[in-house]
């Protein structure tokens, strides 16, 4: 057993930390989500380029670092510590690896990927199948010379800004079989693809898809035909467990700034945070943040273990209840000013609650869980 | 990063795990499987089969008899133990008063108490708490005053865990009552035999006589017996504190009882002719359980890669203490609710226990008479060691800067 980190990944940590300290405090953040994107291209670009952050858990062969689950933990801790709204999980965490996962044919747009000239999002989910990947009702058919997509993807995080998407399509069977649904990474401005942007409550800019015919080539199939399910099954554990990090680093910020916020606010004539009421509701903050420190470790430390899904299930239940626990405590601590968007806590409060219903909710992952016992 | 065990880790389990299977006392295994109460040469059986082997104080510096192991290895010998279903071995002398002495004793105290301590001769119990002195110990009022080489203590201690059995306690004594109240403590080690000393039993909700008062009647004791300088027992007690809350997750032993309470539940019938297991709230606290143990598992994990890198036990200890001793309690919750109506019939364990009338032999399966009993008995792990409250005190000041 050993729990340290290589050196790569603390210069990773210090890196990206000092670069988002430095172009990505609160008042950079606002100011990008209030810009007509939405965000501000350059600092993907910079991530890229000047950094050259966005392969550390990639293989060389394609151009990366060639680390691993541990490094993007590193590195969604300290986007989650800035809030960051970047699209480093569709793109890298789900498509870099699905393409790698899928073979060398799929693989040419990785070093795009990681060159930060190419941006995937990912459409796994459908209006009726809330949190089941299985439940697929967009059609992939093939015809001579390519394939024809007909379907509803709602809610895709990223989308505008997107230049490719991987979406789940049934290629054969029912709605919910598990067998017969296949992977496409099909371009963007593909003819047939009708797109919907529209911002989210935590900052994010997304898409609503609608496949109306969409046309793509032969090329655009990622991995076997009709057998991609447990591909997408591991792409979601491997996002899922790059949020309990992101929400983590959220986490731990947002406990920092309430407590500054608690030793400067004076009531009854002294600072709130000399209250023993005050100070074991802060405590209480401490330990959801180590826990959920804990258990991002173990699920991204057990991301190849046969009972993966107990594992990752686990953390993120834990994570989202941890998440939760932790900023309502920080709003009701802040009082009426962590209802306001003026202070950074109140928005780390709304990302913290979005995680929550990303990639599955608590409910999601306890049945899984329970399954497993 | 890696969670594997290396090849020497897993040989290491191997022996572990072979010698427990080789050496556990059979009889002892007997009576734990009846649930028949515990004598003190039961509790000492497995101490000195693990005292001769040299594997009973696994914390200690090898200078001192410890084994040497690394963070991993004695990570991998609790959860052996656990696996195993042995009893655990008495904290007072291995892990309190032990660090205690061999950290700021005389080279005499050391040669004179650890050598009995390691072998199990010499039993240890806790004068600590009084009934003025809880959660704010550093009241307590139990005194000692100088007489030439003996100081002359009088007093009353309470919760003393099986004072009974006792040879040797280690006691915190006021030696100067106009000092502010921490600076006036020492730490005295008492022959439990000496004059003067009675020992009352307490019995607890359960039926168990575990703890005990122990009342102080001019009781002589050596100035040789004093651990540390005169007026610094303060510095010894906190310390054994910060010692006392690493072992005190019990995650191997919370492990195990998730285990047989999911086997409890297996057999149990739920109301619908399934298994217990089956019904889904009863499903759902199950599973929430084993989360919030994998989450303290790893939380431990961390502490000791950080001791490991030279951090020592430090305050986030007090996050394993509240965290474990809540899931050690839920665990014995889970039990009693699935034990039904056979929580309610009572089963005359213990001697000492004052009801009449009980049953001869248990009604329903084994394991349901001790559901209630174990219940109420673990309510006592969020109020020792310094309450979960004292702990949350403990995160502020020294974590959150409060």
């Amino acid at each position: 057993m050993d729990f340290t980190f290589t050196e790569t990944q603390g210069m990773l940590r210090d890196t990206l930390r000092r670069f988002l300290a430095d172009r990505y405090d609160f008042d950079s953040r606002q100011a990008m989500l209030r810009s007509e994107k939405g965000h501000d291209p350059a600092i993907w670009a910079s991530l890229a380029t000047e950094l050259g952050i966005l392969g550390a858990a990639l293989p060389e062969a394609q151009g990366g670092f060639g680390g691993g689950p541990v490094d993007t933990m590193v590195l969604m801790e300290e986007f989650g510590r800035a809030i960051a709204v970047e699209p480093y999980v569709p793109s890298v965490v789900i498509a870099a690896q699905a393409l790698l996962a899928a073979g060398a044919d799929a693989d040419t747009l990785v070093p795009a990927i990681i060159a930060g000239d190419a941006v995937v999002a990912a459409g796994f989910y459908e209006a009726q199948g809330r949190y089941n990947p299985a439940d697929v009702r967009t059609t992939a058919r093939a015809d001579g010379s390519g394939w024809t997509l007909n379907g509803h993807k709602p809610v895709v995080i990223a989308g505008p800004r997107a230049t490719h998407y991987l979406v789940s399509a049934r290629t054969s069977g029912d709605q919910r079989d598990r067998d017969g649904i296949s992977l496409f990474l099909v371009a963007a401005d593909s003819p047939g693809i009708v797109r919907r942007d529209y911002p989210t409550v935590d900052g994010f800019m997304a898409s609503e898809l609608y496949f109306e015919q969409a046309r793509a080539g032969p090329q655009a199939l990622v991995g076997q035909e009709g057998r991609a399910l447990p591909l997408v099954e591991q792409l979601i554990d491997h996002a899922t467990v790059a949020l309990c990090a992101e929400a983590t680093g959220a986490m731990r910020r947002l406990h920092e700034l309430t407590l500054d916020y608690a030793r400067q606010r004076k009531q009854f004539g002294r600072a709130i945070a000399d209250f023993q009421v005050i100070q074991h509701r802060l405590v209480d903050m401490f330990m959801e943040v180590e826990q959920a420190a804990s258990m991002t470790l173990m699920a991204t430390l057990r991301l190849d273990d046969p009972e993966r899904a107990r594992w990752v299930s686990q953390a993120k239940a834990k994570v989202n209840r941890g998440a939760r626990a932790l900023g309502q405590a920080a709003v009701q601590i802040h009082g009426g000013i962590g209802i306001t968007t003026e202070l950074a806590a109140g928005h780390y409060f709304k990302r913290l609650s979005i995680i929550e219903t990303q990639y599955g909710d608590t409910d999601w992952h306890m049945a899984r869980v329970e399954a497993a016992l | 990063m890696d969670l594997a065990f290396s090849p020497q880790e897993l040989a290491f389990r191997d022996e572990v795990r072979t010698f427990i299977a080789e050496n556990y006392p059979a009889n002892l295994r007997g009576k734990q499987d009846e649930g028949e109460e515990l004598g003190r040469e039961d509790m000492l059986s497995w101490h000195r089969v693990l005292a001769r082997k040299g594997w009973v104080a696994p914390a200690w510096p090898r200078e001192y008899g410890g084994p040497g192991w690394t963070a991993t290895q004695r990570y991998i010998f609790s959860e052996e133990l656990a696996r195993a279903d042995t009893v655990p071995i008495l904290p007072f002398g291995i892990n309190m008063v032990g660090p205690v002495i061999y950290t700021f004793g005389t080279p005499e105290q050391k040669a004179r108490f650890l050598p009995g301590i390691l072998s199990g001769d010499a039993w240890w119990c806790q004068g600590y708490s009084e009934p003025g002195a809880g959660s704010d110990l550093a009241s307590l009022r139990t005194r000692a005053e100088r007489d030439g080489d003996h100081y002359i203590v009088n007093g009353q201690k309470t919760w003393t865990t099986l004072a009974q059995h006792a040879d040797w306690g280690f006691f915190l004594v006021r030696t100067d009552p106009t000092a502010k109240p921490q600076e006036g403590i020492s730490f005295l080690l008492i022959d439990m035999k000496s004059p003067g000393i009675t020992v009352k039993p307490i019995i607890t909700l359960g039926g168990e006589h575990e703890v005990n008062e122990v009342w102080l009647d001019n009781v002589r004791v050596p100035v040789d017996n004093r651990i540390h300088e005169e007026n610094k027992g303060w510095t010894c007690a906190k310390f054994l504190l910060a010692h006392e809350r690493t072992g005190i997750a019990g995650v191997a032993r919370s492990k195990r009882g998730i285990e047989r309470l999911k086997g409890i539940a297996s057999e149990q019938p739920g109301n619908d002719g399934q298994p217990l297991i089956a019904n889904p709230f009863f499903r759902r606290k199950v599973a929430e359980l084993e989360t919030d143990l994998t989450a303290l598992e790893f939380t431990e994990l961390r502490t000791l890669a950080g001791e490991a890198a030279g951090r020592g036990p430090g305050p986030e200890s007090s996050l394993l203490k509240i965290k474990g001793t809540e899931i050690q309690q839920r665990i014995t919750e889970l039990v009693l609710e699935a034990a039904g109506h056979y929580a309610a019939p009572y089963f005359r364990q213990f001697p000492a226990n004052d009801l009449v009338g009980s049953n001869e032999y248990p009604i329903g399966p084994d394991w349901a008479h001790r559901a209630a009993p174990t219940y109420f008995n673990a309510r006592k792990t969020s109020i020792y060691g310094g309450s979960n409250e004292i702990q949350r005190n403990i995160i502020a000041k020294m974590v959150l800067g409060l």
